[in-house]
């Protein structure tokens, strides 16, 4: 019976040095206790958020880097074609002029050779005629120097006539 | 994987839970047969009793198992303990070893069926009983001073945790904290939230703590067989119904008005069931804070009889003779580590079971009218 029997002294000294206790434990120990460990739980949950967002973010800015990166490479392409072109153009235009001008000159030195020649062709001929007119003269003072040498002239300056 | 990991944990749960519900039982069965073998004997040997050298085992195991008003050691050492009597006579505070004497004035008697009883002498030596009846016995007896000790104990934990963690804030506990943090966290997530749920909860997180420890610590020393410990605290009836009655009493302050409607006319019963249910619905809240004071005890007291029991097998086999006595003594050291392992289970096992108890308890006293729709 003992065993089930409750003694009011335990029951008292219980009870005081549990509300003792609890009253001490609850203002000193759990109070921070719990609030410490919420906050720290809080704590890691915010970092552990604002690290998954700032992956995200650096996610983010990574395609964005990739976006740009590669805006700035079909850009470049594109600059690069149209240097090409407009060097094309450039080299064909300075490429034609230069052959239009080698042509003028060309036509112009060809034109100059032509009318040079063309003078001292005529040139040549009234020296020749000049030269002709001389050596005529030369050989028709020499023919008509005697009177036996202009009587067969006209002797033969007439057969010829005969003849036609 | 994270599923895996959840149904484990349901499982050690359950686990758990079905343990708490069998071990008692099972252990009560366990220790029943020493029990009534023990009242056989006590008759018998009181009459024999003056200078008996035969052991008594039963003697011996309610000595150990019941309160007392000193501390035994070893052989015939003894720690007295102070006596504090308030009586007609006033209050009488001396030591215990007093009482043997009753140089005092006050002699702890045993009656005739075992337990003993505080009496107050007259004059001449004998039972004044005008005075015997106004007795109250407020001694630091065994138990009180293991109470003292294990809530000395819980200060000197629970303050410099708290002391670590309010001069390291934010840093992962280290020292005191990491035996302390996984219990708090234990007793946070899965006894309050779980049972009395995150809106709630933290207004009994204080006193949830606070008898889950006391429990714990209390099992614990009770089963170190040496002075701090060895005091069957927790297994006293007085002790496991105060703890009750303290949480009775916070059900009925926190409860709210659908407590009530449920206990008192549950909603949507018809009345012809109604004239029924609820007396049976008013007998069960009284039923509760009972079932949770006596499961608490047996265990306790049945893990402690059991361990005792084991040790005074050698000593009765002894007496037929030393050879016996040392075989079985081996068995009996065997079984007792066995228990001894079974019974750190169950110290913290009923521990977790009463706070848990209590927290649902709690938390169907809090409970919201939405609820109601599921009836």
């Amino acid at each position: 019976m003992q065993l089930v029997k409750p003694e009011f002294g335990l029951i008292f000294w219980m009870l005081v040095s549990f509300g003792i206790i609890f009253w001490i434990l609850k203002k000193f120990a759990w109070k921070p206790i719990l609030n410490m460990l919420k906050e720290r739980e809080d704590f890691i949950t915010n970092a552990l958020g604002s690290a998954e967002r700032a992956k995200k973010e650096m996610a983010e800015l990574q395609s964005n880097n990739e976006k740009l990166l590669n805006e700035a490479r079909n850009q470049r392409d594109i600059m690069l074609k149209e240097a090409r072109e407009i060097k094309d153009q450039i080299v064909g235009e300075a490429k034609g002029a230069a052959q239009k001008e080698a042509d003028k000159l060309l036509k112009s030195a060809r034109e100059n050779i032509q009318s040079e020649k063309n003078a001292a062709i005529a040139e040549m001929k009234n020296q020749v005629a000049a030269l002709s007119l001389e050596i005529a003269e030369k050989i028709l003072k020499e023919e008509l120097s005697s009177s036996d040498k202009q009587k067969t002239l006209v002797k033969t300056l007439l057969n010829d006539v005969n003849l036609n | 994987m994270a599923n895996n990991y959840k149904s484990f944990e349901m499982f050690f749960r359950r686990f758990l839970l079905i343990l708490a519900f069998i071990l008692p039982t099972s252990l009560l069965f366990a220790g029943d047969p020493d029990n009534d073998t023990l009242r056989a004997q006590t008759p018998s040997v009181e009459k024999v009793e003056p200078k008996s050298e035969k052991f008594n085992a039963g003697e011996l195991i309610i000595d150990h198992i019941s309160d007392s008003h000193e501390w035994h050691i070893a052989g015939h050492i003894a720690v007295p303990l102070p006596v504090i009597l308030y009586s007609s006579r006033g209050l009488s505070v001396f030591l215990s070893s007093h009482l043997e004497d009753g140089t005092r004035g006050f002699k702890y008697e045993k009656l005739k069926d075992g337990s003993h009883k505080m009496i107050a002498l007259g004059a001449n030596g004998v039972e004044d009983e005008a005075v015997t009846s106004t007795v109250w016995d407020l001694s630091i007896t065994k138990n009180v001073l293991s109470i003292f000790i294990t809530m000395a104990l819980m200060l000197w934990i629970f303050l410099s945790a708290a002391k670590a963690y309010k001069r390291s804030p934010g840093v992962a506990p280290k020292g005191i904290q990491s035996f302390v943090e996984p219990m708090i966290l234990f007793v946070r997530d899965d006894i309050a939230k779980s049972a009395i749920g995150e809106k709630k909860y933290a207004r009994y997180m204080p006193f949830l703590l606070t008898i889950f420890f006391f429990i714990w610590l209390s099992n614990m020393l009770g089963l170190i067989p040496f002075l701090p410990g060895g005091a069957n605290v927790t297994g006293n009836i007085a002790v496991a119904m105060t703890l009750a009655a303290i949480v009775f009493i916070i059900t009925l302050f926190s409860s709210n008005a659908n407590y009530w409607r449920h206990i008192l006319a549950m909603p949507g019963v018809p009345i012809g069931v109604l004239v029924l249910l609820t007396p049976i619905e008013i007998f069960g809240m009284f039923l509760k804070p009972f079932v949770l004071m006596i499961r608490l005890f047996a265990n306790i007291l049945a893990g402690h009889i059991i361990a005792l029991s084991f040790f005074s097998l050698i000593f009765i086999f002894a007496e037929m003779s030393t050879g016996v006595g040392f075989g079985v003594a081996i068995f009996s050291v065997a079984f007792t580590i066995f228990m001894g392992m079974l019974e750190l289970l169950v110290a913290f096992l009923q521990a977790y079971v009463f706070t848990l108890l209590a927290a649902m308890y709690f938390g169907s006293a809090t409970e919201e009218h939405a609820h109601a729709e599921h009836h």
